[in-house]
């Protein structure tokens, strides 16, 4: 769409927090009413660049724009936008309703308008019958929802949300992923939210920016990065349980594909980009998901290994298979029959197989 | 000799305790062990072990008391004849009690709200500027002098020297130095019990700081962030967040400031000592059952009133305690 303006854009950004580096150089790009996950361990900065466009926290150097305004230097209350806490942050001796009500009061709407707002918002969450509760009468769950309520009602242009779901027992955050996907979907708001789950990410994110200790390591669609990860590091953080990393080497090279060593035993041909400057008999990292391997099936390369766990969860079941370092993860169907001691063959196919240079990114 | 005296009292009197504990617990064991009987409830006998010696303390030097001014309000000035509410029709007739009352009111209202007041504007700026914590403890260096010192030390601040005199008093000095009259503070009625609860505010205004920065502290800083972001100026943070938020421990300190105002007494009789209007109840308690008046049952009228005054107080505080420990 030709009038799809970057609706928040990040440019060369630096934060320090005295001595410490940790925004280092970050440009963004974030899509009207796009819905944006900062995804990264805990340290790696994405709770930093939520609250450095909240207004929270100053910039050292760098631009940050919300349509095309520059607003390095404008309070969080101009810059139209509302937050989600993870600890919810409400205001303990407001009821539910002046929690949602506070932020209208203070833009001077009037009574009849911040009524509307507040029981539109409060049925979009369902949480009408709790309107005139305090917030420690309610649970998790519904504490939550009153914060989101409270982003609501003041109608922003951008949502950012800090870990909402984190404080939530297992159940409870899958219940609220899907209500915060739908509305998405209701509000054509610009979402933005920080999470340490890829899970979360892969399943909220129209765009999923990948932060690594202050920079950005990847940014792209959920299945863009699930495909096609740039570096280890993206590779091994998006997709559960985390890609396999096998430490090998290339036995021979052509024009647009390699021959890797697979543990000794076989050799695969993966294709590889004609302008790469990898080098013959040099280390290198393959990486291969475990959903991507294949048991006793036909396929580009084999090696037999011998199942030491397996863990059965019903939909499928995880084999960890015997190898030097780090275990061997395969998925299989979930009624599939192996068990614990057997050998079975395990097949790699090129296509579905990346390698990784020794500076850790894709070759 | 003091010093060896001193050593041997607190020596004996702990061995006292010990021996006490020990035996009582000794022989209670050996008697319920061969006792077969169930009706003997071992623990309560043991509590009632434990407390009584504190129990004991208590009563003679507490409740014996309370009711032996009781007693002593109701007899006349040597506590031999029963008078009946004699005194208490006194005191209320006596225009210097009705002077004591209304001071004491004006002590009760004005002290511990500044004090609370000051002591949270003090504490929420304070820990905005890099030297808030010297700030603090400046503010916070009063609470350790003696009521008695501060009234010397104010005594400075008030004192007062003929026009043509030096000024030694701070106060004087500074209005001389700006070309006005030296003024006697402590003796222009009405002010000059401003000018003594000034000395009760400087004193309170510390701890009621320290405790609402260790509050303040506890304010979970998401939450005024989210104030902030819902477009909250820092004065609208402070009185619709954070005063709510504080509203417990506001109380705490505004009743323990005004228990401790409604016991006044060291100030004024260190700076007047009842003079030119100034009198409050302790005070003149302290006259009537002490010095001059040597008169027990007007004494004992006083103090009271002073009880009763402090009574619900007490009372609300421990039912709001309660209620906190329910929750």
């Amino acid at each position: 769409m030709e009038d799809e303006v970057a609706d928040i854009s990040v440019k060369n950004v630096n934060k320090f927090f005295g001595d410490t580096h940790v925004i280092k150089d970050i440009s963004l790009e974030i899509k009207s009413q796009s819905f944006t996950v900062l995804v990264g361990p805990s340290g790696c900065g994405k709770s930093t660049m939520l609250r450095m466009i909240a207004g929270l926290e100053d910039i050292n150097s760098g631009k940050i724009s919300i349509d095309n305004v520059t607003v390095n230097d404008l309070p969080p209350k101009e810059r139209n936008i509302a937050m989600v806490f993870q600890s919810y942050a409400l205001y303990p001796h407001m009821t539910v309703y002046e929690n949602m009500s506070f932020g209208l009061k203070l833009e001077k709407r009037s009574k009849e308008e911040i009524e509307e707002r507040v029981n539109e918002a409060a049925k979009i969450l369902q949480i009408e019958n709790y309107l005139k509760r305090k917030p420690k009468q309610l649970s998790g769950g519904q504490r939550q929802r009153v914060a989101i309520g409270r982003a609501i009602t003041r109608k922003p242009k951008v949502f950012l949300f800090d870990e909402p779901l984190s404080n939530l027992d297992a159940a409870l955050r899958v219940q609220m992923r899907v209500e915060l996907a739908k509305l998405h979907d209701q509000l054509n708001a610009t979402m933005i939210y920080v999470t340490h789950d890829q899970t979360e990410a892969m399943t909220l994110a129209d765009d999923i920016v990948v932060l690594d200790e202050g920079t950005v390591s990847q940014t792209g669609s959920p299945l863009n990065l699930y495909n096609n990860p740039k570096n280890l590091f993206v590779g091994g953080f998006i997709g559960s349980p985390k890609m396999n990393f096998l430490k090998t080497k290339i036995l021979s090279k052509s024009s647009d594909k390699v021959e890797v060593d697979i543990m000794g035993t076989s050799k695969l041909e993966v294709p590889i980009n004609s302008n790469s400057d990898i080098l013959e008999s040099e280390s290198i990292t393959l990486g291969v998901r475990p959903e991507h391997l294949l048991i006793n099936e036909k396929s580009d390369a084999e090696w037999e290994g011998k199942v030491f766990v397996t863990e059965k969860l019903g939909s499928g079941t995880f084999l960890y298979i015997e190898k030097k370092d780090e275990p061997l993860v395969v998925a299989v169907e979930g009624d599939a029959d192996i068990k614990v001691g057997d050998t079975v063959k395990i097949g790699f196919n090129a296509s579905r197989c990346h390698l990784f240079g020794k500076n850790g990114s894709i070759v | 000799m003091i010093i060896f005296n001193l050593f041997f009292y607190v020596f004996a009197g702990i061995l006292a305790c010990v021996f006490y504990y020990h035996t009582a617990n000794y022989l209670l064991d050996f008697f319920t062990k061969n006792s077969s009987k169930k009706i003997y409830n071992d623990s309560s006998i043991r509590a009632i072990i434990f407390i009584a010696p504190a129990l004991v303390v208590l009563i003679i030097f507490i409740i014996y008391p309370v009711f032996e001014t009781v007693r002593l309000s109701f007899f006349d000035k040597y506590g031999r004849d029963f008078v009946g509410i004699n005194n208490y029709l006194w005191a209320f007739n006596d225009p210097e009690f009705r002077r004591c009352i209304l001071n004491n009111l004006g002590w009760l209202l004005i002290v511990p709200t500044l004090s609370t007041f000051f002591g949270l504007v003090i504490a929420n700026l304070a820990d905005r500027i890099w030297w808030g914590t010297i700030a603090k403890s400046i503010i916070f260096m009063p609470m350790a002098i003696s009521f008695v010192g501060a009234g010397v030390i104010w005594k400075f601040v008030y004192d007062y020297r003929g026009p043509g005199d030096e000024q030694i008093g701070l106060l004087n000095a500074i209005i001389v130095s700006f070309g006005l009259e030296p003024q006697a503070w402590i003796t222009i009625p009405i002010w000059n019990n401003l000018f003594l609860m000034a000395i009760m505010i400087w004193i309170q205004t510390g701890l009621a700081m320290v405790i609402f920065s260790a509050a303040l502290r506890s304010i979970p800083k998401e939450m005024l962030e989210a104030a902030r972001i819902d477009g909250a100026s820092e004065f609208k943070i402070f009185t619709s967040i954070i005063i709510p938020y504080l509203e417990q421990t506001i109380l705490v300190i505004w009743t323990i400031i005004t228990i401790l105002v409604l016991k006044i007494f060291d100030i004024i009789l260190a700076m007047t000592n009842g003079q030119w209007q100034t009198e409050v109840l302790a005070n003149l308690m302290y006259d009537w059952m002490f010095r001059g008046g040597g008169d027990s049952g007007r004494g004992s009228v006083m103090a009271i009133i002073i009880m009763i005054g402090v009574i619900p107080i007490m009372a609300w505080n421990i039912h709001r305690h309660r209620e906190e420990q329910k929750v």
